[in-house]
């Protein structure tokens, strides 16, 4: 159990890479990129951790022992930055498809001619 | 480069990448150690302190709130990109009467769908609020909430047609939002550094711990926070679904004749 959070992290890294080398799809692409920003998601949540701890929330419980809340902040701070580089990736790609009529990453080396 | 090339480059580096990894995860606290001091501290200082319950948000708006600004004018700096991305070009025009085939069955948006993102819209929307409004008590506040009544528009769209999403949001309105949100946060930190002697401290009655109104300005921030990410979420909407649904380019002049 240990080792499973840092290797679900690092499984996503390598996974999110090998799709981007691999893709054939803009659109496919800005999801690899996606999931590989999901493995700094999973790393600072179990760097964060603590065996037998509950969620840094005290409203009900006042007292008992929580999870690294700041490691958590800089998860939402990480989503926030994920979701503006797939939205502005996205939009490059929306023009990409309307200049060159093509999703394939392989046919952009055209496009400084 | 062909694929193959590329690959093989990629299997090299992925391994050299690995190695680096693997090393750094080798000096990574065990999981579920007994954790960082600073967290600790932050966890046991929120409520007594800020009267906030859910730390993150303590994090986020009171002892990191500088951070949080940043993260907010990155969000808007994206916004302000993808809206001058998805810009008209000068060989593009507006085209709402857009099917050139005419003739052909169209299939309409169907009952079941438009009455359920209907009724769909209000319950949304009242979520949003209660998400931002009790983001310094339970897991939330204004990013995730405005994120959520972002969504409430959107069914409005799936609901109903473009032009009506468009004719309910224009455009200004929701720029004057974000804009307002963004500032607010700005004007909010700054009451912080003239009452309390540094930016974004801590302003405002702290009130009774649990309570909505309590934890003094950062609710204010949250209703900002909201504001902001909620009207940029509006832009990004209409400025994709305009670039597909509106936007269509000129023929080439010499193509056709008649466009």
């Amino acid at each position: 159990m240990s080792v499973l959070a840092y290797g679900v992290a690092a499984w996503l890294l390598f996974v999110g890479l090998w799709g981007i080398v691999q893709s054939r799809n803009l659109v496919h692409l800005v999801i690899c990129l996606a999931v590989v920003q999901a493995a700094t998601y999973v790393l600072l949540v179990a760097i964060g951790y603590r065996a037998g701890a509950v969620a840094p929330v005290f409203a009900v419980r006042l007292g008992t022992v929580a999870v690294d809340p700041v490691v958590q902040a800089l998860c939402l701070t990480d989503v926030v930055v994920g979701t503006t580089v797939t939205a502005l990736l996205l939009a490059l790609v929306v023009q990409i498809h309307k200049r060159t009529g093509s999703l394939d990453p392989d046919s952009l080396r055209d496009l400084g001619e | 480069m062909t694929r193959r090339t590329r690959l093989r480059l990629f299997l090299v580096s992925a391994a050299v990448l690995a190695v680096v990894v693997l090393a750094g995860f080798g000096e990574l606290p065990a999981f579920g150690h007994p954790g960082a001091t600073f967290g600790a501290v932050l966890n046991a200082l929120s409520v007594p302190q800020r009267h906030i319950t859910d730390v993150v948000t303590a994090v986020n708006f009171t002892y990191r709130g500088v951070d949080t600004l940043a993260e907010e004018f990155i969000f808007f700096a994206a916004v302000t990109a993808v809206v001058l991305l998805l810009a008209p070009g000068d060989d593009e025009h507006a085209d709402h009467a857009s099917d050139a085939a005419t003739g052909r069955w169209v299939p309409q948006t169907s009952d079941a769908v438009r009455v359920l993102a209907l009724a769909l819209v209000g319950p949304t929307i009242l979520f949003g609020l209660y998400i931002v409004a009790h983001g310094h008590l339970t897991p939330g506040g204004g990013f995730q909430g405005g994120v959520v009544l972002a969504t409430g528009v959107l069914l409005v769209y799936l609901a109903g047609e473009y032009t009506h999403l468009h004719g309910l949001y224009p455009d200004t309105v929701v720029e004057g939002i974000e804009l307002g949100g963004a500032s607010a946060f700005v004007v909010i930190g700054l009451i912080g550094l003239a009452v309390g002697g540094t930016f974004l401290a801590t302003w405002g009655p702290l009130g009774q711990v649990g309570q909505l109104n309590s934890a003094g300005n950062v609710p204010l921030l949250n209703v900002s926070v909201g504001a902001e990410i909620g009207a940029g979420f509006v832009l990004l909407l209409s400025a994709f679904l305009r670039q597909t649904i509106v936007l269509r380019r000129h023929p080439p002049a010499n193509a056709s004749g008649s466009a």
